[in-house]
């Protein structure tokens, strides 16, 4: 009788102790075993070197110049990169290259800038708001699925060939990737949050300011490194339609003198351009997402 | 007796976490109320009704309960993009904003904490910032959703402590849910257990205060809830 109703709290216990799962039979650790030393394998990704990111391009380097020297490489292929650097020096004594990159500069800037305003306002109406989604969403993601550079003939006609074509042009390949990454992440706030609020009888706006927007940063932040990177290929391609100045009509003039010189260095000021740039955005959402713990 | 909560007739049928098939329930002034249940007994439900959370549910009843609420969820709901105060402080209006959360900070003990990010609290840290952020509303009525469940035995009974000694302070009417015979006595003033979406039990637990009538008192109390639970008829099976 005692067994029975004496002790329930023992009872409950054992039944507890039974319950846990997983855990390790009674006696299992009593028995000696040799334990090895611990070598447990790592799945992080290991230390971050400062100048890692520099390997690959070392690398590239390196090849260059061993078959640039040993004459593997006919220079009028590919030019030495001591010849590309010499030339990259006497343009940049006589002028060329620095008015021609301000030129480029600005003109993607200014693509950029229009695009990224555009791109967010959207984005903010079409992702707060049911009645902002249901007009703008589809058309975008009907602009999306026809590629920028097949509308040039269209903004051709609308604008003529001049600098509001070529600014259009990168706005617009700016636009969709600042607008679909912006509006995914707005959608993509959390009910818990939601919730949340409602419980703390937060406003309408402070909603907005204090979850929905911070929230949704990292998301714009990953739209404006694919819109920088656009910015520039949409540069690329303008400057190669009827130019009179920037880094591509330096290129296509040294396309028609078979100045293969100028053209690399015209690519490697392209490729220096989209490489900092991108490293740009990165340090700004680096301290603007502070918040974050990531693997990198 | 001066109800701050009065619900008559709840039910509510298509939730995904349990039913409610008629709860009547009133909760008075200051007064801690637990809400004992199996999983799938509804308890949750009915938190999330009296919290007005459950938007997209069906059904009838009448529920009265205070605007100046505040809930304590699961886990912690922090935002990871404020840092500690800023949580606290969410929402508040006020140009003492600020000091209010520091002094709600000071009491969970993380005063220190005021400029940390969420990701650099443990668990139970988090879960007093939550406790900070609830209670420097001054609420009138706490909702807690198992706000230990995710917690560690030890981080829970630093918890239980931390939440008694604040709710005697503040004294706001409290409903803890919660699947713990053992918290549940703990720390209300009543026992209520659901099961299957009704009242099963409505039980006085207030204890005398130390000594051995403390613990039979417990035991009994202990005893019987898990006998309400079902739990009871099992131990004697596995006898």
């Amino acid at each position: 009788m005692n067994a029975m109703t004496g002790n329930v709290l023992d009872i409950a216990e054992e039944l507890r102790g039974q319950e846990l799962p997983g855990d390790a039979p009674i006696g299992r650790q009593a028995q000696p075993s040799i334990t090895p030393p611990r070598r447990r394998r790592r799945l992080g990704l290991g230390e971050a070197l400062t100048f890692g990111p520099l390997l690959g391009p070392g690398i590239l380097l390196l090849y260059w110049c061993v078959f640039s020297y040993t004459g593997w490489l006919d220079p009028r292929i590919l030019p030495a990169p001591w010849a590309t650097v010499a030339t990259a020096r006497d343009l940049i004594a006589d002028g060329r290259l620095p008015a021609n990159l301000t030129v480029s500069a600005i003109r993607a800037g200014e693509g950029l800038v229009f695009g990224v305003a555009a791109g967010l306002a959207v984005a903010l109406i079409s992702g707060l708001s049911r009645l902002g989604g249901y007009v703008f969403d589809s058309l975008v993601q009907m602009k999306r699925s026809i590629p920028t550079l097949a509308l040039i003939p269209l903004v051709i006609l609308w604008l003529g060939i001049g600098e509001p074509m070529k600014v259009s042009v990168i706005a617009l390949s700016v636009f969709i990737p600042i607008y679909l990454q912006t509006h995914n992440a707005l959608r993509g706030t959390e009910i818990k949050y939601l919730e949340l609020a409602e419980t703390l009888n937060l406003s309408r706006w402070a909603f907005l300011r204090d979850i929905v927007l911070p929230g949704a940063l990292p998301g714009f932040m990953l739209g404006l490194r694919f819109a920088v990177m656009g910015a520039w290929l949409a540069l690329v391609v303008v400057e190669q339609l009827n130019a009179t100045s920037g880094i591509g009509y330096m290129i296509d003039l040294a396309r028609t003198y078979a100045q293969t010189d100028v053209i690399v260095v015209g690519l490697v000021v392209y490729a220096l351009l989209g490489l900092s740039s991108d490293a740009a955005v990165r340090f700004a959402e680096a301290r603007l997402i502070g918040w974050r713990k990531t693997l990198s | 007796m001066n109800a701050v909560v009065r619900v008559r007739g709840l039910v509510r049928n298509f939730t995904l976490k349990g039913v409610l098939n008629g709860v009547d329930l009133d909760i008075a002034q200051g007064e801690f109320v637990a809400l004992l249940g199996r999983s799938g007994s509804g308890k949750s439900t009915l938190l999330r009704a009296i919290a007005d959370l459950d938007t997209e549910a069906k059904g009838s009843g009448e529920i009265v309960a205070p605007s100046k609420l505040a809930v304590v969820f699961q886990d912690a709901r922090l935002l990871p993009w404020k840092r500690v105060l800023e949580n606290v402080t969410l929402g508040l209006a006020g140009p003492d904003a600020k000091a209010r959360g520091l002094r709600a900070l000071e009491e969970v003990e993380l005063g220190a904490r005021d400029r940390s990010w969420p990701y650099e609290l443990s668990g139970g840290e988090q879960q007093r910032v939550a406790l900070a952020r609830a209670l420097v509303r001054e609420p009138a009525l706490l909702l807690a959703d198992e706000p230990f469940g995710a917690l560690d035995a030890l981080t829970r009974i630093r918890m239980h402590g931390l939440l008694k000694r604040l709710s005697q302070a503040h004294h706001p009417a409290v409903l803890l849910v919660t699947h713990d015979v053992d918290e549940a006595i703990e720390l209300a003033d009543r026992v209520v257990v659901l099961d299957d979406g009704r009242i099963a039990a409505n039980l006085d637990v207030r204890l005398p205060v130390a000594g051995p009538e403390r613990e039979d008192a417990f035991a009994d109390l202990r005893r019987q809830l898990l006998g309400l639970l079902g739990v009871e008829a099992e131990l004697a099976g596995l006898r």
